[in-house]
């Protein structure tokens, strides 16, 4: 893969220490909806179980989508045969829930750190319940992976059951909101590119297909692994930033369209106006966030394209942007627009960059929501990060969606009184 | 293995953070992968903290375990001593952590700390769970900080009823009450207030709000009260083995069980029992009626309660308590008990078979869910867990113990325990019945054009989307009014949705639908046009973001 060299930013700060950042498991709370013919099996510990409950179980679910085998002592002194507990389990799940056609076996610390082989148990299991369920494995475990990774991980393990074609298609990767989804599919067809196909599908059942002829467009910036995978199965990268903001969403399209050798007038017709309407919606939220001083802790990897999106459109000043992971070839074209002088860290040591924060007080911090309250309590306003994975942010139309988020927490703080 | 959709307890390091949580002083290093760090977020969200719990997590990735794990755990206590100069330590590891077996406590042994007392951690993450994670740290807290003051073997017993001698008010250490805790906030305020009226000190409320030196005055009250017996059950029986402590053992939830428990507090210290704490000829006693529970449950508003049968999960000492309440309060009829609390499983099945019951003990959500569709209740009583199984079977359902979501932890006066715990319980178990009541008639009558079927109207809700043009509510003028009420509203035939322009409007979120909808068509006429399309709820969407 070849990358546009990006202008010199200062020198990546890449701290280690504590990490206050969720594992790849979490991905879970949103791929079920995503897939809801899927389901989620963590092979680990109650830590595991405790982790995934505690992020979605204020939903209550008729039917869950989501378990976890959880390891006793008898599978850690070996007295009991993992593979025999397994098949075990996925029966009394499947008898449970017969209608679920793709059964994910996630793989946590626990069971990475003892080396269960969860690929061969899913292989096995493949061939004992052929025909109703596919099983398949991916890790999300916090050693390997950090929060979105573990979606990476999922679109991964499906990859080797979507069929090969070299028919020409655009295939976005990334979960996206339906809505936007359908807009997003919308427009490329307006320009002239018929053959739109979505990784993840809403149905597991129905996976694109893949080959020579396939244009691939990222919708997300954590996708590092499935993007080498689908190239691997000779898909064609399409260098671009992401679709966050007027810009970014309009050069994303753009690329598409130039990758699928549509004219350029053809896509100025269709966005300019676009553009210039995202424009009119945006300015009243550039008029809260313009002059203000930001900072960004890691947590999704979106938060390069975040950033790239407050500065340029909305005026924000960059204190510092973290993000968990730094894929520079995928990032390049992010980075190229990030405005001269950037800081940007990797990787975290939660307590001095707390102390960065603080020092710097910067007008609003992006973070999660371990740290949000606390924050808050210190009189610095927040803007909880994990919100922007569940809401529908990508796209020129949502443009304005997107700003409304960051300028919500400071309007609230000028609209609250209690004296 | 064992296949669990919902667990009723976190691991056991999760009952330290509690400890930890609950406790000024107190810092705790946990040797754990990252992304167990999630923990934080039952403390800054469910419990809304305004700090950061006092945890320091050394957070290893797959690249450390080739390295030097061990020197990493020294560096964070290290780190987390200097920066945070706590009054005692609190070291262990998570359930990965466990298997890598770095020993962080003998570590920490090891270490200059300062002089700080420090408490090694054991909690087996593959055989043990939340509660007992919670009473063990408690219990080897307050053991390794009271062995100085511990008594020569074969001294007397302490006296509980020494107060008199030294001339002051009898005095009580609150045990047990902790963050993640059910309600121990309120129940705190609610039983301190209470015993303040009948001329009793609380001395040391633990681990809640206490710091390590008010651990040091423990065994300087007259007895110790065990709220809650799944946390400090096992720091109870100790200071009673070693300090000679006597424990009030009733737990006062529920009219009954609160004069039951002042009862035995006054026997237990040598207080003259008040004539309102007696049992009248009449059967009554004068102060049950501080709470308003006993008249709401006689007044005949409450008759149809009789003999709805009901299904009790939970900890030990809620679901106890609970089925007194139900069978005797309120004249329910308890057709399910049980507990996830292994620890207290004697005594829920001592419950349950004064009701002819036999308890189910079982943490297994699976199991409980089956038990739960077996007895067909009415209502359902137990915990957020409980509240999945209920809606799939479609019963009524309160919480009534923790495992809790951030509902749970309300921001008004909300205690389970004492006088104004029992009027707290007597609304939010009949809330949801009420709505049982309404589901009848919605069962009887099908055809109404209000109540439809999944329509809660005491909660508030509209009529769900039978319809979507009844959904969308009272509409500007000019638009087609299909209930045919009014007969005032002019069909507006010059405005029309393209089904492009529908297909768009229907994947707005439902409860903003309506109110696109109408900007919409201001939009549209405002701009003279006439047909609806996608287009046009975008420009609309665009022009009243501002």
């Amino acid at each position: 893969m070849t990358s546009t060299l990006p202008q010199p930013l200062p020198e990546v700060i890449k701290e280690s220490g504590q990490r206050e950042v969720f594992c790849g498991l979490t991905s879970i709370v949103w791929l079920h909806r995503r897939m809801p013919d899927a389901f989620f099996l963590v092979v680990g510990s109650r830590t595991c179980a405790h982790l995934i409950q505690s992020a979605a179980g204020v939903m209550i679910f008729a039917e869950p989508r989501f378990g976890t085998a959880i390891l006793g002592e008898r599978d850690l002194a070996g007295l009991a045969d993992a593979n025999e507990e397994l098949d075990r389990i996925v029966a009394q799940l499947l008898t449970r829930r017969p209608e679920i056609r793709t059964l994910f076996l996630v793989g946590s610390c626990p069971s990475e750190v003892i080396k269960l082989d969860l690929a061969k148990a899913a292989e096995r299991l493949n061939v004992q319940h052929q025909g109703r369920v596919t099983v398949l494995n991916y890790s999300g475990s916090g050693i390997e992976t950090t929060f979105t990774q573990g979606e990476d991980g999922a679109l991964q393990a499906l990859i080797p059951l979507m069929p090969s074609s070299d028919q020409p298609q655009l295939l976005i990767a990334g979960t996206l909101a339906d809505a936007v989804e359908d807009r997003l599919v919308n427009l490329l067809t307006r320009l002239g590119i018929d053959n739109v196909a979505t990784l993840p599908p809403r149905r597991s059942t129905q996976l694109p297909a893949v080959g020579t002829g396939t244009r691939l467009l990222l919708a997300q910036p954590y996708l590092s692994g499935t993007a080498r995978a689908l190239i691997d199965r000779g898909a064609e990268l399409i260098h671009a930033p992401y679709p966050l903001g007027l810009q970014g969403s309009r050069a994303w399209m753009a690329a598409a369209g130039a990758a699928c050798g549509i004219a350029p007038t053809a896509v100025n017709d269709l966005l300019d106006p676009l553009v210039e309407r995202g424009q009119r919606a945006l300015a009243p939220h550039r008029e809260t966030l313009a002059g203000k001083r930001l900072f960004l802790l890691p947590d999704s990897q979106l938060e390069i394209p975040l950033a790239r999106f407050l500065s340029q459109e909305c005026g924000m000043h960059l204190v510092e942007v973290g993000t968990p992971y730094l894929d520079r070839q995928l990032m390049a074209a992010e980075l190229a627009l990030l405005p001269p002088g950037t800081q940007l860290s990797e990787g975290q040591h939660v307590e001095k960059q707390l102390q960065r924060v603080i020092a710097q007080r910067p007008d609003l911090v992006v973070c999660g929501l371990g740290l949000a309250n606390p924050l808050e309590a210190q009189g610095i306003a927040t803007k909880w990060s994990i919100e922007l994975v569940f809401s529908p942010i990508h796209g020129i139309d949502q443009a304005a969606d997107l700003a409304e988020l960051f300028a919500r927490p400071l309007r609230r703080r000028g609209a609250l009184t209690f004296t | 293995m064992e296949l669990t959709l919902w667990t009723y307890e976190g691991p056991p390091h999760v009952g330290a953070m509690r400890i930890a949580d609950s406790m000024e002083g107190v810092h705790y290093v946990l040797h754990a992968p990252q992304g167990d760090t999630y923990a934080d977020l039952l403390f800054t969200m469910i419990e809304r903290q305004q700090r950061r719990p006092p945890v320091t997590y050394t957070t290893f990735q797959a690249r450390d375990l080739g390295g030097d794990t061990a020197e990493l755990v020294k560096r964070s206590i290290a780190d987390a001593v200097e920066r945070f100069r706590p009054e005692a330590l609190l070291v262990g590891e998570s359930c990965t952590a466990e298997l890598i077996q770095d020993q962080p406590g003998a570590l920490a042994a090891g270490m200059d700390l300062g002089g700080i007392p420090m408490v090694n951690l054991e909690l087996p993450a593959y055989s043990k769970k939340e509660n007992w994670g919670a009473a063990e740290t408690l219990y080897q807290l307050v053991r390794n900080l009271l062995k100085q003051q511990l008594p020569a073997p074969g001294s007397p017993k302490a006296d509980p009823s020494r107060w008199r001698s030294e001339e002051r008010r009898p005095r009580v250490n609150l045990l047990g009450p902790s963050r993640l805790g059910f309600r121990c906030r309120d129940d705190v305020q609610e039983i301190t207030r209470l015993l303040a009226g009948y001329g009793i000190d609380v001395w040391v409320v633990a681990p809640l709000g206490a710091r390590p030196g008010d651990l040091l005055r423990i065994p300087s009250a007259d007895a110790n009260v065990c709220l809650y017996p799944e946390v400090a059950g096992a720091a109870c029986s100790w200071l009673e083995r070693s300090f000679g402590m006597a424990t009030i053992k009733t737990v006062p939830i529920g009219v009954g069980a609160t004069v039951t428990f002042l009862r035995e507090l006054h026997q237990t210290l040598g207080l003259e029992l008040p004539a309102e704490l007696m049992t009248a000829d009449d059967g009554h006693c004068v102060a049950e009626t501080r709470s308003q529970l006993p008249w709401y449950s006689r007044s005949v508003d409450s008759t149809y309660l009789t003999g709805k049968r009901v299904f009790i999960f939970g900890d030990g000492s809620h679901a106890i308590a609970a089925a007194r309440i139900a069978s005797q309060e309120l004249g329910f009829q308890v057709v399910g008990l049980g507990t996830y609390s292994r620890e207290m499983a004697r005594e829920v099945r001592a419950a349950a078979a004064e009701l002819n019951l036999e308890a189910l003990i079982s943490d297994d959500y699976l199991a409980v869910e089956a038990a739960m569709a077996d007895a067909a209740p009415e209502l359902v009583l137990g915990t957020q867990m409980e509240r999945h199984s209920a809606k799939r079977l479609g019963v009524p359902c309160a919480v009534i113990s923790a495992p809790l979501h951030v509902q749970d932890v309300p921001a008004r006066y909300s205690p389970v325990m004492g006088f104004e715990g029992a009027n707290v319980l007597f609304d939010s178990w009949v809330h949801p019945l009420m709505m049982g009541l309404e589901e009848h008639l919605i069962g009887m009558f099908r055809h109404d054009f209000e109540f439809v079927d999944g329509h809660r109207s005491h909660l508030g809700e509209g009529a769900p989307l039978g319809s979507e043009r009844i959904a969308d509510g009272p509409k500007g003028p000019g638009d087609q009014n299909t209930m045919g009420t009014s007969g005032e509203s002019r069909p507006d035939v010059a405005l029309q949705w393209s089904p492009d322009g529908e297909a768009e409007l229907a994947k707005i979120p439902f409860f903003v639908r309506p109110k696109v909808r109408r900007n919409t068509e201001t939009y549209a006429r405002e701009h003279g046009l006439q047909t609806i399309t996608d287009e046009v709820l975008y420009e609309a969407k665009a022009h009243f973001s501002r």
